[in-house]
């Protein structure tokens, strides 16, 4: 299955990531190839079965509600490229 | 020209910690980034887990709308980039949501005998908050935004109407109903800034439905909806079609601006959240349908024939629940319809023009107190002006008793001698009123109370001047 150029744009548009030219045809290849692979699953006849919504059997895992301590905003910011005034700055997305 | 509305409300819950991890949520009135953890802010390798008391609240909600709750619930991820989003994708609910299908009932007219209208609830889910973005002046002239995790995973129910509503006007209505039901039960405080957030779908007949998001206050939703039925009659007058898309509801200008989305719903990508397993919650509904407290309009009703008040009152009464219960303590200890009156026309209007809300003023105004106020002015101790002006002092020093006003402003009104001087008083100095009012100039009688009135400082019941006044005039003859 052959992926359309504009196809490959929206899903760069969505993970909010430039393509450049020469990325677009690479990822036009890689990412239909990887759609052929996966393709092989659609010849499963999955009629009569139940879909599974979770890899293994547990259930009902829930937790009592109490406040932890957090962490301090030094530590939470620790790791953000820019900040300002205890914020995290960020692109305007409009 | 028909209109349709349909709403997605989200409300957030009173938990003591947030949706999926042990973060507080009482954050509203601290620094940024400052009650965040692994968790919420979405770095690798954290394990969310379900907070039990969330759930419970959403089932109430649920229940408390009517909704048929489901067996189990399966968490999702909704996948999308933005800022506000640390994880890039949300954790919500899809086709396993806590229930479906339920009603609320307004009163389109609002207050008094407007005719009732079903609005039909089509679901309610969970689902965690977003981030916070602070813009520095306006969204769409900001060269950047700043993030504050701190609102990042706290525990939202989002209750999804079907478009039956007709009116913006009912539109406020409408959710003016579902904050008082969600007080009621105790999971939510509308007091709090951002606690409810709406989104609006809204057609006119014909045309395509635009969606605007970012509703954030109850006057917020009538503003916005009628912007944009105006925006969208507009287009149709001028022959252009109507869109479908998205737009961003601007509070301080009151408009809403395209956002230019190109996301659609394939695009969202949701999946079952591999990091949280299905929840079993239909054995626990009939408990939770005991811990449903009388809801508002089973409390108007009572209200009316347990109190014998007008309809007017007992929804006036029954809109916030502390206002409910501070009558109740109230009504239980001196004359109901009295303190109906003075709570409904009186107080609440104090607590409008100041903006404070009944738990804030009841701090300052215990129940005792009012009655303390209530008795005086039965006993004819002060005049109805005077209980204003306690209630007034109260609420605005805050720490005092009623009888300190009573004694500092002078509010004791005067005895029947006093103001029988003061009549003789006004009597003398105005002939030619008096003179007037003799011949027949209706109108001379109340310039000649209110000048009792000063004489007086407002400490005499001006019905009792008046009829006082007439006597003395009369028998003068």
């Amino acid at each position: 299955m052959l992926l359309k150029k504009e196809e490959i744009e929206h899903i760069g548009w969505l993970a909010r990531t430039e393509l450049s030219e020469t990325e677009k045809e690479l990822f036009e290849k890689q990412l239909s190839s990887i759609l052929d692979y996966f393709a092989v699953l659609d010849e499963l006849d999955t009629e009569d079965i139940e879909p599974t919504y979770h890899v293994i059997g547990i259930k009902d895992v829930v937790r009592k509600d109490e406040p932890k301590e957090a962490l301090s905003q030094s530590e939470a910011l620790r790791n953000a490229p820019k900040k300002e005034k205890g914020y995290i700055k960020s692109p305007r997305m409009f | 020209m028909d209109v349709k509305i349909g709403l997605e409300c989200h409300a957030q819950l009173l938990t003591k910690s947030k949706l999926f991890c042990s973060c507080s949520t009482d954050y509203h009135d601290s620094k940024p980034n400052t009650h965040v953890c692994a968790t919420c802010l979405g770095l690798p390798g954290a394990l969310p887990v379900v907070n039990e008391r969330a759930i419970r609240y959403g089932m109430k909600v649920a229940l408390a709308l009517g909704c048929e709750v489901q067996e189990e619930i399966i968490f999702y991820r909704k996948n999308y980039y933005y800022p506000d989003l640390p994880r890039g994708f949300q954790i919500t609910q899809y086709d396993f949501p806590i229930a479906f299908n339920g009603l609320v009932r307004i009163e389109s007219g609002g207050g008094d005998g407007g005719k009732e209208r079903e609005i039909r609830i089509t679901r309610v889910h969970m689902e965690e908050d977003p981030g916070r973005l602070v813009y520095i002046g306006t969204i769409d002239t900001a060269k950047y935004s700043l993030v504050d995790y701190n609102r990042s995973g706290m525990p939202l129910v989002e209750i999804v109407t079907e478009p039956d509503l007709k009116s913006p006007k009912e539109a406020r209505i409408f959710l003016g109903k579902l904050r008082s039901t969600l007080e009621y039960l105790g999971v939510f405080d509308g007091d709090l800034e951002g606690a409810m957030r709406v989104d609006a779908n809204i057609s006119l007949e014909g045309g395509d439905r635009a969606e605007v998001k970012n509703i954030s206050s109850y006057k917020g939703v009538e503003r916005a909806l009628s912007f944009e039925i105006t925006r969208q009659k507009n287009l149709l007058r001028r022959g252009l079609k109507i869109q479908q898309e998205t737009r961003h509801y601007d509070e301080t200008r009151g408009i809403t601006l395209s956002m230019r989305t190109k996301e659609f719903e394939h695009d969202y990508r949701y999946f079952p959240e591999p990091d949280l397993v299905r929840i079993r919650i239909s054995d626990r509904i009939e408990e939770i349908k005991r811990e449903i407290p009388e809801l508002p309009d089973e409390k108007k009703k009572r209200f009316t024939s347990q109190y014998s008040i007008t309809t007017e009152h007992a929804n006036s009464l029954t809109y916030d629940i502390n206002i409910a219960d501070f009558y109740e303590e109230v009504a239980s200890k001196i004359d109901m319809k009295l303190s109906a009156t003075w709570i409904a026309d009186v107080l609440k209007g104090e607590l409008n023009y100041r903006s404070i809300s009944m738990r804030e003023a009841s701090k300052r105004i215990s129940t005792a107190d009012f009655v303390a106020i209530l008795r005086y002015l039965k006993d004819g101790v002060i005049t109805e002006r005077g209980a204003t002006e306690i209630m007034r002092e109260m609420l605005d020093r805050g720490g005092v008793k009623p009888e300190e006003i009573i004694k500092s402003k002078g509010l004791a009104s005067i005895g029947s001698e006093e103001i029988e001087g003061a009549i003789d008083k006004v009597i003398k100095e105005n002939e030619g009123a008096v003179e007037d009012y003799k011949v027949g100039k209706k109108e001379a009688l109340n310039f000649l109370v209110g000048q009792v009135m000063k004489h007086t400082r407002g400490r005499a019941e001006p019905k009792e001047v008046r009829r006082l006044l007439v006597g003395k005039i009369e028998s003068e003859f």
